[in-house]
Order: C-alpha cells, then sequence, then structure tokens
C-alpha cells in the first residue's frame, strides 16, 4: 500500500519538525515578552546599568551586574575544570595504562551524571564550611564554592572530549615523536596537544557554555544579591538564579517584574547560542585536517 | 507501413525468447559514467556469467535488473531494461513486486538475526501471508532445494547466524527461493566462502537452472567456465565480448577477451 | 646530558600530577556521597518516603515528591519517546541530503546545548500560559519531553547506523517496502541502542529541577496531586526546597532525599550501561 507508506513518512516527518517547533518556540516566547519588557526599559540602560534591582522599589535594569555573576562564576569553573580535565585527558591518553583508563573513564563520567541539585547542596552544605576554615571571611553565599562546584562537574565534559580529540590525532604523529626520542610530555605538549587543538578548544566553549547555563548550584550556593564584582567571597546572582527567585515567588503574569525574567534569558540564550554555533563551526573547519 | 508492422511482429516473437534484455543502457553516479552503451539478452533458464576486472560495472550492471541501484544518491539510467517483455522501469511498475521475482544473492552471507525459519520465511511474511502450514512447507522446500534440510530440520528454531558461512549462503539462498522468484541475481556468491561450500553452491546453481533463470557476476573465471552457459566479458562499463561460455573461454573473437582469459591483465 | 634529564623529571612531574588530577576525581566522588550519607543515612526510613512534606523538619518527607516525580516520568515517557524515537528514524532513514536536512541536524545539535532553564521559560510562555495548562503535572512534563528530545534521537540515530547496512540490503531485495524493512530488521537490531538511551534520557529528566521550577512545581505541595491538572512538586525540588531552610533538620531531610535520588539515578544508568553493553555483544 503506497498510501500507508507514504502516511508512516509523513508521521515521522512531523515528529523530526517537533524539533523545529521548539526552536520557533524558545525564540518567540523570548522575543515576545522582551520586546514587550524593551517597551518600559531601554534597552542602554539594560545594557550599561550596573544595577539589577527590578524587584525592590527603586528599580534598575542593568543586566550587566547579573551577567558579571554569571560570567564570575563560570570563569571560576573553568579555572577548574580546564587543567585538571586536560591534565586528566592527557594523562588518560599517554600515560595510563589500559585497565587504569577503562575503570577510571566510567567513574569520571558519573560526575556528570549527578543531578545539579546535589552538587548545589554540596557546595553549601559541605564545601562553603570547608573553605570557611581556610579563609574565615568568606561568606555563606559566594561565588568561589559554587564555582569549584560547578567546575568539578564539568571536569567530565572537557576530560570526555580532549580525550577523544587527543585518540583521533593520527598514531604517526605520536610515533615519530617518540621515535625522535621525545618523552611523553614533550610529545603530549609539543605534538598531541597541537594536533587535537581544535577538538580541545571545541569542548573547552562547550564546558563554557555549560557552565553559564548552570541554574541550582548557583542557585542554591552562589546567593541571590545580583552585584556587579570580581570578588569570589561575596554573594552574587547570576542569570539563572535570578530566574529561579522571580519564578519562585508570585510575580504576576504581565508585570514589569515577569518580563524581566525573559529579557535575563534572552540574554542567556543569545550567549550559549553564540558559543555553541563557534564551536560547531570550529569543529566542521578543523576537522576536515585528518579526514 | 506493412513492412514496419511485419517487422515489428517479428521482433517482438524474437523478443519472447528472452528472459531478460538491455537496450542501450547508459548508466551515471553523477558525472563519473559506469555503464556505457550496453544492449543484452539473456535466455530463460540459462547461467549467464558476468566476468571482468574489478570496478568495470558488472554488479552496477547486474543491480539494474532488480533495481537495487535506486537507493545510490547520484544514479541515473539511460536506455531500457526489460524483464519478460516489460519494461521494469516504468513508473506504474511496482519495484517490491518486481523484487519478488527477481531475487537476489549477496556477496557476503547476510543472513537476518532471527531464526533460521524466519530468515526463509520473511519474503512469504511480508507479503502478508500467515498460513503456518503453508508457511513450513515453503520453508521446507526451500531448504530441501539449497541441500541444507537435512542439516537444520531439527534447529529451525535457532539463529542463523550460528550457522557456517557456506551453511549461511545456503540459507540465503533458501530465502530468495521461497518467494518462488523466476531469475536469481547473484553477486560473487562465493567468493567469501571456502572451496568445500564453494562447490556445493556451484552444483546447487547446476540444478537451480532448469527452474530459474541465473545470472552470476565472478571474479573466478575458472567458475565461470564451470557453471555457466554464457558469459559476458565487462571492460571499464563496456561489454567487450558476449557469447557461449564455450566459444569465449576456447576461441574468443578479441584480443582483450583472450588476455584477460588467459590472465594477462586484470 | 642535563637537558634529558630535565625532560625525564618533567616527565615524571607529570605523571604523578596526571594521575593525582584522576584520583582527585574520583575522591570528590567519594566526599560526596560520604558525607552526604553521613549527614542524611539515617533519616531515612519508611516513613520518611511515606509522609508528605511539613513545615516541621523532623515530620517531613518524600511523598508527594516521589508520587509527583513517577507521574512526571510516566507522561514524559509517553510524550519523549514516540517523537524523539519517529524524529530519529526518519532522519536516519528517510531524508536525503538537502539543505532541510542539514537544518534539521544543526538545530538538534542546538537544542540539545541550550540550558534547562530555557526550556523552563519555554514550558511557562506556551504551556502554562498559552495553553493554560497551568503550574501543572502535563506543562511539567511536555517541558521535560522537549528538553529530552534531542538525547533521544541522537541515541536512536546512532542505534540505527549500527545497523549494517547488507541486512536491510537483504530485506529490499527480498521485495519489502522500506517500513517493512525498518521495522522488522532495523528497528529490532537497533532496539538495545534505543532503550540505552531512552534510560538515560530518563535518568537525566529526572534530575531536572530549573525548568519545572520556572513552570511553576510548587516548592510546598502538602498533598498528593490526583489529575494531570494539579500541581505537583518532585524530588529534586523537594531536596532544594529543603536545602533553602536555615534549619539543620532540614538539611538533615535533603540529604536523605538526595540519597535516595542518587540511588534512583545510579540505578537507572547501572541499567542503560547492562543494555548497551547486552546491544553491542549482539551486534558483533
Amino acid at each position: 500500500m503506497k498510501i500507508k507508506e507514504k502516511l508512516i513518512e509523513l508521521i515521522l516527518k512531523l515528529c523530526a519538525f517537533i524539533t523545529i517547533l521548539t526552536t520557533i518556540g524558545i525564540i518567540t516566547v523570548l522575543l515576545f515578552e522582551s520586546i514587550s519588557f524593551f517597551r518600559s526599559v531601554s534597552i542602554f540602560e539594560f545594557l550599561t546599568d550596573t544595577e539589577w534591582t527590578p524587584l525592590f522599589s527603586e528599580k534598575h535594569f542593568g543586566i550587566l551586574a547579573l551577567v558579571s555573576g554569571t560570567f564570575l562564576t563560570a570563569a571560576i569553573a573553568i579555572a577548574v575544570a580546564l587543567p585538571l580535565g586536560l591534565t586528566i585527558a592527557i594523562y588518560l591518553n599517554m600515560y595510563a595504562p589500559k585497565n587504569f583508563r577503562k575503570t577510571l573513564k566510567p567513574i569520571l563520567e558519573i560526575l556528570a551524571a549527578i543531578p545539579t541539585v546535589v552538587y548545589g547542596f554540596f557546595a553549601l552544605s559541605i564545601v562553603t564550611p570547608f573553605l570557611q576554615n581556610i579563609y574565615p571571611d568568606l561568606e555563606t553565599f559566594n561565588s568561589l564554592s559554587a564555582g569549584i562546584v560547578m567546575g568539578i562537574m564539568i571536569i567530565p565534559f572537557i576530560s570526555s572530549l580532549s580525550e577523544d580529540a587527543l585518540f583521533a590525532v593520527p598514531k604517526s604523529l605520536k610515533l615519530a615523536a617518540f621515535g625522535m626520542g621525545s618523552t611523553r610530555f614533550q610529545t603530549a605538549f609539543k605534538v598531541m596537544v597541537p594536533a587535537a587543538s581544535s577538538g580541545i578548544i571545541v569542548s573547552v566553549i562547550l564546558a563554557i557554555s555549560r557552565a553559564i547555563g548552570e541554574t541550582m548550584i548557583v542557585a542554591i550556593a552562589a546567593g541571590q544579591q545580583a552585584q556587579f564584582t570580581l570578588d569570589p567571597t561575596i554573594p552574587v546572582q547570576t542569570i539563572t538564579s535570578y530566574i529561579v527567585q522571580v519564578s519562585s515567588g508570585d510575580a504576576p503574569q504581565g508585570s514589569l517584574e515577569y518580563k524581566t525574567i525573559f529579557a535575563a534569558g534572552l540574554t542567556l540564550f543569545l550567549f550559549t547560542f553564540s558559543l555553541n554555533t563557534i564551536s560547531f563551526w570550529i569543529k566542521k573547519k578543523y576537522q576536515e585536517k585528518y579526514e | 507501413m506493412g513492412k514496419e508492422k511485419n517487422e515489428n511482429v517479428i521482433e517482438s516473437s524474437l523478443k519472447r525468447k528472452y528472459k531478460l534484455q538491455a537496450k542501450d543502457v547508459n548508466v551515471f553516479y553523477g558525472d563519473f559514467q559506469a555503464i556505457k552503451e550496453i544492449s543484452m539478452d539473456i535466455k530463460a533458464n540459462s547461467v549467464t556469467a558476468f566476468i571482468g576486472p574489478s570496478g568495470c560495472g558488472k554488479s552496477t550492471f547486474l543491480r539494474l535488473f532488480n533495481r537495487m541501484n535506486d537507493y545510490v544518491d547520484d544514479f541515473r539510467m539511460e536506455g531500457k531494461i526489460f524483464i519478460d517483455n516489460q519494461n521494469i522501469n516504468k513508473k506504474k511498475v511496482n519495484v517490491e513486486l518486481l523484487r519478488k521475482q527477481v531475487g537476489m544473492v549477496f556477496q557476503k552471507p547476510n543472513p537476518f538475526p532471527k531464526s533460521i525459519f524466519e530468515n526463509v520465511a520473511y519474503g512469504l511474511k511480508i507479503q502478508g501471508l500467515k498460513d503456518k502450514t503453508f508457511l513450513q512447507e515453503r520453508v521446507e522446500s526451500s531448504l530441501k532445494q539449497v541441500a541444507l534440510w537435512d542439516e537444520v530440520k531439527d534447529n529451525l528454531n535457532k539463529s542463523a547466524l550460528a550457522l557456517s558461512g557456506g551453511q549461511q549462503q545456503r540459507l540465503c539462498i533458501a530465502r530468495t527461493l521461497a518467494v518462488e522468484p523466476s531469475i536469481i541475481l547473484m553477486d560473487e556468491p562465493t567468493s567469501a566462502l571456502d572451496p568445500l561450500s564453494t562447490a556445493k553452491i556451484e552444483e546447487l546453481i547446476h540444478e537451480l537452472k532448469y527452474k530459474y533463470t541465473i545470472v552470476i557476476v565472478t571474479h573466478n573465471m575458472q567458475q565461470a567456465g564451470r557453471i555457466s552457459d554464457y558469459t559476458a566479458f565487462f571492460y571499464l562499463g563496456e561489454i567487450i565480448e558476449f557469447d557461449k561460455t564455450n566459444k569465449i573461454f576456447t576461441n574468443p573473437e578479441k584480443k582483450q577477451t583472450e588476455n584477460y582469459i588467459t590472465g594477462r591483465f586484470g | 646530558m642535563n637537558n634529558i634529564r630535565k625532560n625525564k623529571i618533567k616527565d615524571q612531574a607529570f605523571k604523578a600530577l596526571g594521575m593525582l588530577f584522576t584520583l582527585f576525581g574520583v575522591s570528590i566522588l567519594v566526599v560526596l556521597i560520604y558525607n552526604i550519607l553521613h549527614i542524611g543515612f539515617t533519616r531515612i526510613s519508611w516513613d520518611f518516603i511515606t509522609s508528605l512534606p511539613s513545615r516541621k523538619p523532623e515530620e517531613a518527607g518524600i511523598y508527594t515528591a516521589i508520587i509527583g516525580t513517577l507521574d512526571l516520568m510516566l507522561l514524559t515517557v509517553i510524550f519523549a519517546i514516540p517523537i524523539g524515537v519517529g524524529a530519529g528514524i526518519y532522519l536516519e532513514e528517510y531524508s536525503k541530503k538537502s539543505k532541510l536536512s542539514s537544518l534539521l541536524e544543526i538545530n538538534i545539535s542546538n537544542l540539545a546545548g541550550v540550558p534547562s532553564i530555557i526550556y523552563g521559560l519555554l514550558g511557562l510562555g506556551i504551556f502554562v500560559r498559552y495553553f493554560n495548562f497551568g503550574g501543572s503535572i502535563l506543562a511539567g512534563s511536555l517541558t521535560l519531553s522537549l528538553l529530552i528530545l534531542p538525547i533521544i534521537i541522537v541515541a536512536t540515530r546512532e542505534a540505527i547506523k549500527a545497523v549494517p547496512p547488507s541486512l536491510k540490503e537483504a530485506s529490499f531485495a527480498l521485495g519489502a517496502s522500506k517500513w517493512q524493512t525498518i521495522s522488522n530488521v532495523v528497528l529490532p537490531s537497533s532496539f538495545g541502542g534505543i532503550i540505552t538511551g531512552i534510560i538515560l534520557s530518563l535518568s537525566r529528566a529526572i534530575g531536572e529541577t530549573a525548568p519545572l521550577i520556572v513552570v511553576g512545581a510548587m516548592a510546598y505541595v502538602p498533598f498528593v496531586p490526583h489529575s494531570l491538572f494539579d500541581a505537583f512538586s518532585v524530588l529534586p525540588m523537594q531536596i532544594f526546597n529543603w536545602t533553602t531552610r536555615p534549619q539543620q533538620g532540614f538539611a538533615v531531610a535533603a540529604s536523605a532525599a538526595i540519597l535516595i535520588l542518587l540511588l534512583i539515578t545510579f540505578i537507572m544508568n547501572g541499567i542503560a550501561v547492562y543494555f548497551r553493553n547486552r546491544w553491542q555483544k549482539k551486534l558483533k
């Protein structure tokens, strides 16, 4: 029955098109409310004011305050995850015996499977008190604990993807280096890492994107005070934790407070979309190298 | 006018002798021309072998007869292919029905990861034939035709993948026979098998030709010499020579054919 | 001579660093689990599982949250699996190389990288407000379904890709139609891989909090939801709620709830890995 076949194909095609609808939905929802928001608040103020206080009586709508919180926590996370993740990737790829690698890789993957709310609890209840022993001036809510724990969560992203990138480097390069008497260390940093650099960079960009979009860890441990700062010992607020804050409250639909979460969300979406697109483009452009 | 009509009548009664026909066929994959102006007539109940060096279009040409090239992205064909005088590329032709009449056996045995019974019954089940007795009879007769019945009759529910390579290939042939085609296309059916299995299958082909029309692509010239009635020598997408096997191997017309047969190239 | 020695030292030093970092990663996991066990293990009891949330930490339980999680997962499964697997089949078996198919692929790859809270905003705008489903299980499960859709699609595609093309050829050569080939040959062979993807995506969905907060999962739901349109709570939300309370008793309750959530997550991942191994063996 040719009709039956065509019908099945159509149904399956519609399933695939739901993904397009999803993207359209995201863009529509974000734009719709944001455009409405920007009728009340100028884009200039939004982009340049360094205070974000939509829920207070004296309202400021400077996204920079939230952006600084987002980037501060993300930067700390990457500062933790990049050296650890990359070192682990090189170690597993070039030094570790096969069995060691086989058992350890899945265990590291577990770090990525733990729900982020658990990490949030861990950051607030265990890491912060621990750090306060070392530095008593650390406030209860701070970006340092949140950033460090986020970094731990992200390690598998960098280590796994970087390791895959290293794995994809043709063996001949590795053997050539060894053949000239290089140590593994020299081979790793002078030959392997440069050869796998596009893959490693992609893994870092994706990790940054992940860190920027993270919600629960910062919502629990980083605080609810939007501050334009680089100080890791005081509370901050990220775009994501702000959205959580408003959603947990009772901002009525159509109110300005309600619309702020969409304007903030749009900002976040633009950041992560740009990062993901850049990484996609890099992958595409440089993957041809070895094919 | 009258003269032309007479010629047409004569031509079409000649056509009726031929089971498969190709007329002025050209095949392109994108810009690359894989088949150049080939015409061929194949008689019913014969075994025709396609020989020639790798990449010369033998498999491509074989697959024109069951339209398996349709799945390749850049495939384009000019010319006509006839089976029982019907142009098989016309829009109204039901490809699935065509493939029930024209079966195919592949180079590497490819049984489904199902039981032996399910493999052989597959072609029938997809036609909607469900009657258990009917299926059992057909499976049995197919397996008997390929001389596999005695070996597997007590294990029909076992996975087909547990069979040896030679047995798997015979199973694939049984699977093809079960739908009762009239033509069987074989694309290097024994090249992945050991000599003993190869011999068994060559014996099988000998017997099958009384009921079926067989076209077989082979790299093995001795095999072509052993089992085929007619042989076509392909080179770079063209047919250099097509004649009775005897003639091709003892007294070929073209020098190229002779060179290939005697191993001077390819 | 000196240079060679220096290089050797660097090499050994890095090796030690690598081992240290790797073990650090593993030990953090151990530290995390140990600490939470330490705080919360004794709080786990049958009472804890069957009690409703309460303003008093000693009486608080996860019953509502567990029921909510189960209901939510059930609905999400119903929505996400047919659409996700269907889309995967379409992309892998039907769609031909064209601008449209590239667009679909890029789009899915992009959706996989969108932060989960954005999906929450999507759910809020469309399901909660526009369709008027309210902050309900229906809205929550539709939102989560969209979130995990890319995961299921990718897993389905990978599983289908692994089926040898020779099997499909054999099926076509016997006169099977495209859908017959897919349903009789391709899907049975890729089943294990697809199941693995589904379980992993569900395991991810169970731990999601942010999108559900935005959609309006109530943090305090002291009743058991009865209909699709009721308010609801889920386990990670309950954990979040208790974590933000100052009383130590709630920290203990949160730890206990975390242990249960981790148990569920690990079991699901374990099952998925088991299925994947069995399926990969079958392919060989």
